[in-house]
């Protein structure tokens, strides 16, 4: 971590998008994770991919569990609300929250501790539900803030920084996603920002339950030789399945690509996420082909990243509970209390 | 033989196989004598199974309008062979036994004190019906035509309860009535006139009959609950249902028909309570109706809440404890999980209501008191006011009251400068103000954590701002006093040395006791304690007699510790009482439990003061 603060000054040149905001406006306090930390860079991609995206700031909720990862919402959106709630929980507080206001954007960040180990159960169950959220869990096979202990996403037979092997089987958190009815599966890697900031704006307009894996090395605890969650491993082992451009629902799509390179993905709200193959025969639009994909790949030790999966009719728990259009939070005694008259009706009904 | 004569002040007992339709029928019974305008007191004792095992229900008719169990049963109506004897055990002297005679009773089975009513229940329906389901639920309407019969209870009112139950399913109405009448005409023909009896009175008044989980969840709904996150758990889980059922139509939006509020059915308690925990963070009402196991689960969340200052309402229906308890049987047993739920020096806001009334008057105050306060407030009701129905005062609402929001930082207020320290104090009552996420573009925004904070939100593990937060919810703790109902007094109509504290269900069976023990001489002042924290007229109550029994359902005396740690009481001056066997307090037990140890107290050795 550094020490120094960042200047409140910005430059006067600095470009502002639509709503006013230069991209410094979505940062957040200094961060206090190690330097070279993998989840600092996706802090970074999420302050560029909501910059694009013309999102105030503030219209953003930021909710995070407990461990390192959990402690990034404070590092960027710092004009927005986060809440840091308790060990593998946030899935159900950001349950609640969305449930309250569903105008605002909700951001769920977690880690691999946080979502594949205590936190295992709520992780399938809010997806299952189809909250509307992009969760984002910064994955690097370890307990960083405990120091250096195997979580539930590290490769059996990987090894620790003291030499010891992992005999637990991994959980992969992008298939579970799959199975658990998930509507956006993304995965990806914290050094490669060209990839990561589309999937995340791409994950932002996504109208229902939205995941993006990111593998995010350890400096301090997880980045040995031996370990297959190291940048060097995952730079080596990174099997890309797809390049995306996301164009939001007003943006022309310009960008001119030969026939056969392309496939438009439109989603509910009129957005377009434009993939440029990489494997001519992966399908994105399939959940149970990019299970197939991903399981064979794994067990070549290759690490499946891209979009992998998006539902482009998904709907979210609010139109499943049929909840009117309205934030619930706004509403008043007028709208919520049935009122005297209707008591005394009810109270009819119990002589 | 003596035999028992009484009028409209009797206690009949229905042992029933669970799963065989009888509920139904008892129910009738109870409602029938209730339309009659005398008060009846109904209690289910079920067991945790779905069908084959023994449950009883109890109704108590009681025309004085005691609706506290009283003890003792004058006549049982046993229908169940796996508890035969241990039903006709039950029965007082000179009460009486009516059963199913279509096999012959040894005499070593009876009792030779009680009288004995048979009426061959199966060979009657077993004649008259060819279907075994027909058999067996015709058998519980012919029994209920005999009682009608034999106790007096008007027909007319037990068709016209028919006419409710069926309304449109003519066919279903006739066979019932047919079926009420074959009983009653037996019974004219050939069974012996008794010597208990129900005469109209009107002295139901316009009081209405209903569960206590109804209650709450018609509270949450008139007292402004937008999310409700439940996990199923008898005996709270009718809470969640009965909101779930009245919202359809009291919650749906006139135009569009969609929903004023969202329920979520959560995979287990600790993603019910993170729901409510995120909701309120959000600026919504929010509830989970939970029992003991749940609250255990919930703790973390409950410390996260308290800390974190987010409002939160939990309604604890509580049940035998403790680790998974008696399911389905009654307790007061988790004041001390709930008044300090979690880790960390946490202390939270309980209420205790008395009857289906006040849970919904709690349950919607509740929601007041959580957003003012800005942390979690419990709803102490048990299984014994939540499952059973219960003649109660009619719900109340005044339609001039708006909902009490709490301290809400607006986005013209930020706009205007105000200083926002999102845990501040800075009116002197402990409660800071909140905003919700989203409210301002640039200002009020903030970071919410447990304590690792200051007084505006930044992370800080420093020791003067830690000491701060805490002496500022001491603070907040002693405002909420103010706002928590006040216990209520029922003064004895003489100087009293002696008083009683109760609270929550123990209440309609105290009445009754301290009016019999005023019978014999005994006058005791009474304080139903409604909520925690503990105003001053608790202590001085205390320190104004010389001493106070505390009644409480529970082993361990909860309530008392709760006194003695936090109303500043002189733990001498406290006698605790428990009853703690998973079935309601009784009257009776109040009443030999106080005369014993006001008898015990009032007598003065000889040798007192003297070395033997």
């Amino acid at each position: 971590m550094t020490y120094l603060a960042k200047p409140r000054l910005h430059h006067p040149t600095l470009a502002k998008n639509r709503v006013g905001y230069t991209r410094r406006d979505y940062e957040g306090k200094i961060s206090t994770l190690c330097a070279g930390c993998g989840h600092d860079s996706i802090s970074a991609a999420i302050i560029q991919a909501c910059w694009e995206l013309d999102i105030e700031p503030h219209r953003v909720a930021k909710l995070s569990g407990i461990g390192c990862s959990s402690k990034t919402p404070d590092y960027f959106l710092g004009n927005s609300h986060g809440f840091n709630t308790v060990h593998g929980r946030m899935p159900s507080v950001l349950t609640g929250a969305n449930l309250a206001n569903r105008e605002l954007i909700y951001l769920g960040v977690s880690g691999d501790g946080d979502s594949a180990s205590i936190g295992l159960g709520q992780f399938a169950h809010v997806l299952r539900r189809g909250v509307n959220m992009t969760y984002i869990v910064e994955n690097n096979g370890v307990y960083g803030l405990t120091k250096g202990q195997f979580s539930a996403t590290a490769d059996k037979g990987s090894k620790s920084k003291r030499g010891r092997a992992n005999t637990d089987a991994p959980i992969d958190l992008a298939s579970l996603a799959l199975v658990m009815g998930a509507t956006f599966v993304g995965r990806s890697f914290s050094g490669d920002k060209a990839q990561l900031v589309p999937l995340i704006r791409a994950a932002i307009a996504h109208p229902g339950a939205a995941v993006i894996d990111v593998v995010s090395p350890c400096i301090a605890f997880n980045n040995h030789s031996g370990s297959t969650k190291s940048y060097d491993y995952v730079r080596e082992h990174n099997e890309a399945v797809n390049r995306l451009d996301f164009f939001p629902q007003r943006e022309e799509i310009t960008a001119e690509y030969g026939e056969g390179e392309v496939t438009d993905v439109r989603q509910h709200d009129g957005s377009v996420i434009r993939l440029r193959k990489l494997h001519a025969d992966y399908d994105p639009t399939s959940r149970v082909s990019a299970m197939a994909y991903i399981q064979e790949h794994a067990a070549r030790g290759e690490v499946v990243t891209g979009l992998l999966y998006v539902d482009n009719e998904a709907a979210d728990l609010h139109k499943q509970l049929n909840t009117i259009d309205r934030a619930l939070n706004t509403l008043g005694a007028a709208e919520l209390c049935p009122g005297a008259a209707a008591l005394e009706k009810i109270n009819a009904s119990l002589r | 033989m003596q035999k028992i004569e009484a009028v409209n002040d009797f206690v009949i007992k229905f042992a029933n196989i669970n799963g065989s339709g009888s509920a139904s029928a008892n129910e009738l019974v109870a409602r029938a004598i209730l339309r009659m305008g005398v008060p009846v007191s109904p209690r289910n004792i079920f067991p945790s199974n779905i069908q084959g095992l023994p449950t009883w229900f109890e109704v108590r008719v009681t025309e004085h309008g005691y609706l506290g169990r009283r003890g003792g049963v004058d006549m049982m109506i046993a229908m169940n062979p796996q508890t035969w004897d241990q039903d006709v055990r039950e029965i007082e002297p000179g009460g009486y036994l009516f059963y199913d005679s279509s096999r012959p009773l040894p005499r070593s089975r009876s009792r030779d004190d009680i009288h004995v009513i048979g009426m061959p229940l199966t060979e009657i329906c077993n004649s008259n019906y060819s279907d075994a389901r027909q058999r067996q639920l015709f058998k519980n309407i012919l029994y209920v035509g005999a009682l009608a019969q034999l106790l007096d209870i008007d027909a007319r009112e037990i068709e016209k309860l028919f006419g409710q139950q069926f309304k449109g399913k003519e066919k279903l109405l006739d066979s019932n009535i047919q079926a009420l009448n074959v009983g009653r005409e037996y019974a004219r023909e050939h069974l012996k006139p008794i010597g208990l009896h129900v005469e109209r009175r009107d002295k139901v008044g316009d009081h209405i009959f209903v569960d206590g989980n109804t209650a709450a969840a018609l509270g949450c709904i008139y007292g402004g609950a937008t999310v409700c996150a439940w996990y199923p758990i008898t005996p709270s889980s009718s809470v969640a249902e009965a909101f779930v059922s009245y919202t359809q139509k009291l919650r749906a939006d006139p135009e569009t028909g969609k929903q004023r509020c969202a329920v979520v059915q959560t995979e287990d308690e600790l993603a019910s309570i993170g729901v409510v925990v995120g909701a309120g963070w959000n600026g919504a009402r929010a509830f989970t109706a939970t029992s003991g196991p749940g609250i255990s689960l919930m703790s973390e969340f409950i410390g996260l809440a308290f800390f974190a200052e987010i409002p939160a309402v939990l309604i604890n229906v509580q049940r035998g404890g403790p680790s998974t308890g008696m399911p389905t049987r009654t307790q007061q047993s988790d004041i001390l999980a709930c008044a300090y739920a979690s880790h960390g020096d946490t202390r939270h806001v309980l209420l205790f209501p008395e009857d289906p009334f006040e849970c919904f008057e709690m349950s919607a105050q509740a929601l007041d008191l959580a957003e003012r306060l800005q942390t979690p407030v419990f709803v102490m009701t048990d299984l014994d006011i939540g499952m059973n129905q219960r003649l109660c005062r009619p719900f109340a609402w005044d339609d001039s009251v708006e909902y009490d929001r709490g301290k809400v930082m607006t986005h013209d207020a930020l706009d205007a400068g105000a200083d926002f320290g999102r845990y501040l104090d800075v009116d002197g009552d402990g409660i800071p103000y909140r905003t919700y996420p989203g409210t301002h573009p640039t200002k009020g925004g903030y970071f919410t954590r447990g304590t690792t904070k200051n007084a505006y939100a930044g992370y800080s593990e420093a020791g003067p701002d830690y000491v701060y937060n805490m002496q500022r919810l001491l603070r907040k703790f002693e405002t909420a006093k103010s706002l928590v109902p006040l216990p209520v007094l029922t003064a004895a109509r003489f100087p009293a040395r002696f008083a009683v504290i109760y609270y929550g269900s123990t209440s309609p069976a105290m009445h009754e006791a301290l009016d019999a023990l005023a019978g014999h001489g005994i006058y005791l002042n009474a304080l139903r304690v409604r909520a925690f924290p503990f105003q001053n007229e608790i202590a001085d109550f205390v320190a104004s007699h010389s001493k106070v029994f505390v009644f409480e359902q529970n082993f361990d005396g909860q309530l008392t510790t709760l006194l003695i740690n936090e109303a500043g009481v002189n733990p001498a001056s406290l006698l605790t009482v428990v009853h703690y066997d998973g079935t309601p307090i009784t009257a009776r037990f109040i009443t030999r439990e106080i005369t014993d140890r006001v008898a015990h107290l009032n007598v003065h050795p000889l040798k007192e003061n003297r070395v033997a």
